[in-house]
């Protein structure tokens, strides 16, 4: 990004290219408003009030390219902090196209990725750590992920960080005075006390280094896998649970051949269902390739929802599905189907030692029995009590690793109080943490990490 | 009636003896300007070098070709190495010195360098052609020629004595003041502040009694500041503690209305950190007593120093409270504590070579910048007088980093970040201090000034190279030595450390806690005689840096990291006033200060975080 062009007015849309009810068009800088003004034929908006709508038409020339409304933001009360005009146009490419090129003739410059919010930036509308959160936020598909966007954006992680920062500033201090001043007569740093703060502090790392887990599920959604026996009725359950027909159903085994993915939304949490092949040796070419995708599948889930016939699958052959697709770190369900056909169907018969009893549920797929239970369970397994309003989480890989640093360099400040080492290195190991930590909330900020955050916007956002 | 010289050095303390030095050896011819030849290198205030930090300081002017400490491991009475429970980055060496000797010292070294003359007079202004500094004038109205000024002129500028309700000028006891030189940089556009610093008093040893006070003997072992081959002290002196009391601190409170601190007559800030004794018990209302080091001020003088009982109290005052110490009943003054104001130029208007930024060729070094200490003095005056000759030869500075060393850290730090109170170098103002050790400060910097072709560093060098290799093959013998668990089980369970289970290489058993090289060399008689052919300098580097090897990576990953930011350059033509994004004062800041890279941008006072993540996005990275 060339930023010797910041004084530039800069132009894009910001909504999704294509078709849509409506577009919108964004400029922004010191000429927003006078180019609005060459091309809007409407109230003058150099005179209007700021955060004010404005109906009109914009005209090339004569030409009269659409009926737009015009929404009015006088910097520094803006996204940007410069003058914003936001023009809604009709949703046509070629109406969007013909009022972009018309700006870009009166003096606009076409916007480069994540421009606005670099600006928004710079001109000190938002810290690192907020900008971050805005580029998740406009990727955020769901409630949950738009949630932790959202409060992220108004500093919830950032505040958390640098409460913790603090004390741990505060004690480093106190290390750093028994340090300097060991030789004149200074009162020395209670050990226990500070070894009770770092555990205290690592204590809330590792709940925010948690959530990350969660957290990054929410923003991408949750990999929940569908496996089974060939026949068993995986695709019916998926049509099932999305309510339309997807995937082709057919009563002869091995119908599915290639993995599905399909996107569920439950409470506002979005599962990406994928629907594998059957789980067997396979009998051709084309049915091994799916087998094996399907296992590649599972290994990169979170949840596996494990489907099989109550009627032809016998209980030994469950659990020994169920011992080939296990892994770690992956939630399982075992789904008994077709329990219309045997009501008497009971947990105890198929859970060894992989399942717990709320880890199976009978359904009956074709007939629309039990299945809102499973999606409650679905929820209930992937969620657990993670995500309320309140609790920050961390959903940004970079966020992650500075606290696991930081987490690591408190360990080693641990092992050295553990060990009795001298000081200055213990000194040296907080110093690391508080830099680690630092690095959200962008007191310590490299280079490579503000390329980072910005490449990853989208024109015109 | 003189020669057109390189470089003028104004004043003769700590600053301005190095300056001269440093610029003479750097092939100058130097004319160093002092108002009295016979208080050249005074210890104005304790009769001590080094100290926490301080110590690692004179270990770097060494390392870099100063003489501050050749001269103290001529002089000194009494050696100790602080600090030395703590890990090495703290180890620090302290002496004390005979006051006498020690000035004696610095003057035959001065004058044993050819390229070093002398005038006696005071300096009233400094001669500015084109915004360029091209000599002096002095109080008889001299004329001297040079291409290069430096200006060290300690608490003499405009200096002002406090005791009691007495007020003077002065530049220190039973010294006139200079003046002339501040009103001249004001008018050249510089901007003056005042700062404040005060000295306890000087007592008479044989008035007071020892036997109730606790001894404190210097090092056994007595180490010293110079990799040259100085001589080891042999004989030393004790110094003594002592200690307040309630009536000391009452007594002392009957001149509290007298006293200019506390009565605003001393406009000027003093040093929060070494407070005067009226500070202490004011502000520490609830201490009962406060530690007092009495120090010997010489091998032959009966004159004592009360480290601890800085005051500008009246003399009677201090006089009375002094006698009511455990010891002193019967104590004789030599001359009271005093305070001194006096006037420095915020360090903020100097480049990283100690250049004024105002007029070129013109550098200052010492309390003129708002330091305080002899070590700080010593090694601003040392970068001056060499980046002065780098000046006239049109060289590109030459400016240590913050990882280089605390010189590089203490001079970041004066021109970034300015000082409101007289600075002070401590460990914590380093943020590498693992790197920054005494043992080290030869490797770390020798070859710098090496480089940079300054005279007499060929044997220095070749030291380094020595101690380097040494160093290496250590390693090498420790890395390759198995050790198996019958050899050391005996020395591990004797320390309480957890025994071998089977063998293991000897250099990941020196890295447990608690193991040292001297408890393996008393188990493995192989390991000591291979040891023996290393002196113990060596020993004890090579030993740190195998020990804490993983704490030295770390710091150093730090280190690289760090750099990164200080290799993005900014331009010193780059407008920060188009910058919206930042804050109002760091545009104003990053205007003044034109810094050189991103990383020196970060340690401006006034420049947040948020702003250097603007300027990061602005330049394009």
């Amino acid at each position: 990004m060339n930023p010797t062009n910041l004084t530039d007015t800069i132009v894009a849309l910001s909504t999704p290219s294509g078709t849509g009810a409506i577009g919108v068009i964004r400029l922004s800088g010191g000429e927003a408003i006078a180019i609005a003004d060459r091309i809007f034929k409407g109230a003058k908006l150099e005179k209007a009030e700021t955060h004010t709508l404005h109906f009109g038409e914009i005209k090339d020339g004569e030409r009269i390219i659409d009926e737009v409304v015009i929404g009015l933001f006088k910097g520094p009360k803006s996204y940007t902090k410069e003058d914003v005009v936001e023009i809604s146009c009709h949703g046509s490419s070629y109406i969007i196209q013909q009022i972009i090129q018309i700006c870009l003739r009166e003096g606009a410059r076409l916007a480069q990725a994540g421009e606005f919010t670099m600006r928004a930036f710079l001109n000190g509308r938002m810290d690192l750590s907020q900008a971050e959160a805005v580029a998740d936020l406009i990727a955020s598909g769901s409630e949950s992920s738009h949630a932790i966007a959202m409060q992220q954006m108004r500093g919830g992680v950032s505040d958390e960080i640098k409460k913790l920062r603090q004390e741990l500033i505060d004690f480093a201090s106190l290390i750093e005075l028994e340090l300097d001043f060991g030789e004149e007569d200074v009162e020395f740093a209670d050990r226990t006390k500070l070894q009770e703060l770092v555990e205290k502090i690592q204590k809330l790392l590792k709940a925010l280094l948690d959530s990350f887990a969660l957290g990054n599920a929410i923003k991408n959604g949750i990999n929940t896998v569908i496996a089974g026996r060939p026949n068993a009725g995986k695709s019916t359950l998926l049509n099932r649970i999305l309510n339309e027909e997807r995937a082709i159903v057919s009563e002869i085994a091995g119908t599915t051949r290639d993995t599905i993915e399909e996107v569920l939304n439950i409470k506002g949490v979005t599962f990406r269902l994928i629907d594998t092949a059957g789980i067997r040796e396979a009998q051709d070419q084309i049915e091994a390739v799916g087998v094996e995708k399907a296992l590649e599948k599972i290994k990169q889930s979170a949840v596996l929802i494990y489907v099989f016939d109550v009627i032809q699958t016998q209980p030994e052959e469950v659990k020994a599905d169920l011992e080939r697709l296990n892994q770690d770190n992956i939630q399982v369900i075992a789904v008994a189907n077709k329990m219309d056909l045997n009501p008497y169907t009971k947990a105890e018969h198929y859970t060894g030692d992989h399942l717990s009893e709320d880890q199976f549920i009978p359904v009956s797929a074709l007939n629309n029995m039990n299945i809102e239970f499973l999606k409650d369970r679905l929820y209930d397994l992937a969620i657990g009590q993670g995500l309320n309003e309140e609790s920050a989480i961390v959903s940004s890989a970079r966020h992650y690793e500075a606290l696991r640093k930081a987490h690591e360099s408190l360990d080693d400040v641990l092992k050295g109080l553990n060990d009795n080492i001298p000081s200055d290195f213990v000194a040296m190991d907080i110093r690391r943490a508080l830099a680690f930590l630092g690095e959200i909330t962008g007191e310590i900020s490299t280079e490579d990490l503000l390329g980072n955050i910005f490449s990853r916007f989208c024109i015109g956002k | 009636m003189f020669p057109k010289y390189d470089v003028i050095v104004v004043g003769a303390g700590h600053a301005g003896c190095e300056a001269a030095v440093a610029a003479a050896n750097m092939g100058s011819k130097v004319m160093l300007a002092t108002m009295n030849m016979q208080t050249i290198a005074q210890m104005s205030c304790n009769p001590a070098m080094g100290g926490v930090a301080k110590g690692q300081i004179v270990r770097e002017v060494d390392a870099l070709g100063g003489y501050s400490g050749i001269v103290t491991d001529h002089t000194m009475i009494q050696f100790r190495l602080l600090n030395r429970s703590k890990g090495p980055a703290m180890w620090s060496p302290r002496a004390q010195s005979d006051r006498m000797l020690f000035a004696a010292k610095w003057r035959h070294m001065l004058e044993a360098n050819e390229n070093i003359d002398f005038w006696q007079e005071m300096v009233t202004s400094i001669i500015v052609k084109d915004g360029r500094a091209c000599g002096v004038r002095t109080g008889i109205g001299l004329e001297i020629e040079a291409d290069s000024v430096i200006l060290t002129n300690g608490t003499f500028l405009n200096g002002i004595i406090h005791i009691g309700e007495k007020q003077f000028g002065g530049g220190r006891a039973g010294e006139r003041a200079a003046k002339g030189i501040t009103e001249q940089l004001i008018e050249l556009g510089f901007e003056a502040g005042r700062m404040k610093t005060g000295t306890p008093p000087r007592i008479d040893g044989r008035s007071i009694d020892y036997s109730k006070m606790v001894v404190q003997d210097g090092d056994e072992d007595p180490g010293k500041f110079s990799y040259t081959d100085t001589p080891k002290l042999k004989n030393q002196r004790p110094c003594h503690m002592a200690y307040t009391n309630p009536e000391v601190h009452d007594m002392l409170r009957t001149g509290f209305d007298r006293s200019p601190m506390f009565n605003g007559r001393i406009q000027g800030l003093g040093p929060r950190y070494c407070p005067s004794i009226e500070d202490k018990i004011d502000r520490f209302a609830g201490r009962d007593q406060h530690q007092l080091f009495i120090e010997p001020e010489g091998w032959e003088t009966v004159e004592i120093y009360v480290n601890g009982f800085s005051s500008s109290l009246p003399e009677d005052v201090q006089f009375k409270a002094m006698r009511k110490i455990e010891g002193f009943e019967n104590a004789k003054m030599f001359r009271p504590g005093y305070a001194i104001e006096y006037d420095f130029f915020p360090p903020t208007q100097l480049k990283p070579s100690l250049e004024t930024r105002l007029v070129k060729n013109l550098f200052f070094a010492g309390q003129i910048n708002g330091t305080t200490g002899y070590e700080e003095a010593a090694c601003q005056g040392q970068m001056a007088g060499i980046n002065a000759h780098l000046a006239i030869k049109e060289e590109d500075p030459f400016i240590i980093k913050r990882s280089e060393g605390y010189i590089g850290v203490l001079i970041d730090d004066l021109v970034n970040k300015g000082t409101k109170e007289p600075y002070r170098m401590f460990t914590s103002r380093a943020e590498y201090r693992i790197l920054l050790r005494q043992d080290n400060a030869d490797l770390r910097l020798t070859p710098l000034v090496h480089k940079l072709g300054m005279k007499g560093m060929e044997d220095r060098m070749q030291r380094v190279e020595a101690k380097e290799a040494a160093v290496k093959d250590i390693r090498k013998f420790l890395e390759k030595f198995s050790v198996t668990p019958d050899q050391l089980n005996g020395y591990l369970e004797k320390i309480g450390s957890s025994t071998l289970k089977q063998g293991v290489k000897l250099n990941t058993v020196l890295a447990r806690p608690h193991i040292t090289m001297e408890g393996l060399k008393s188990a493995l008689p192989e390991l000591d005689s291979f040891l023996s052919k290393y002196d113990a300098e060596t020993e004890g580097l090579a030993e740190v840096d195998l020990k804490y090897e993983g704490y030295i990576q770390k710091e150093q990953e730090m280190v690289d990291k760090m750099n990164r930011l200080e290799s993005v350059f900014l331009k010193d033509t780059f407008d920060y006033h188009r910058l919206s994004g930042l804050s109002k004062e760091a545009r104003e800041k990053l205007t003044n200060l034109k810094p050189r890279t991103i990383g020196q941008a970060s340690r401006i006072s006034g420049v947040s975080p948020s702003d250097i993540s603007v300027l990061l996005v602005h330049v394009g990275r």
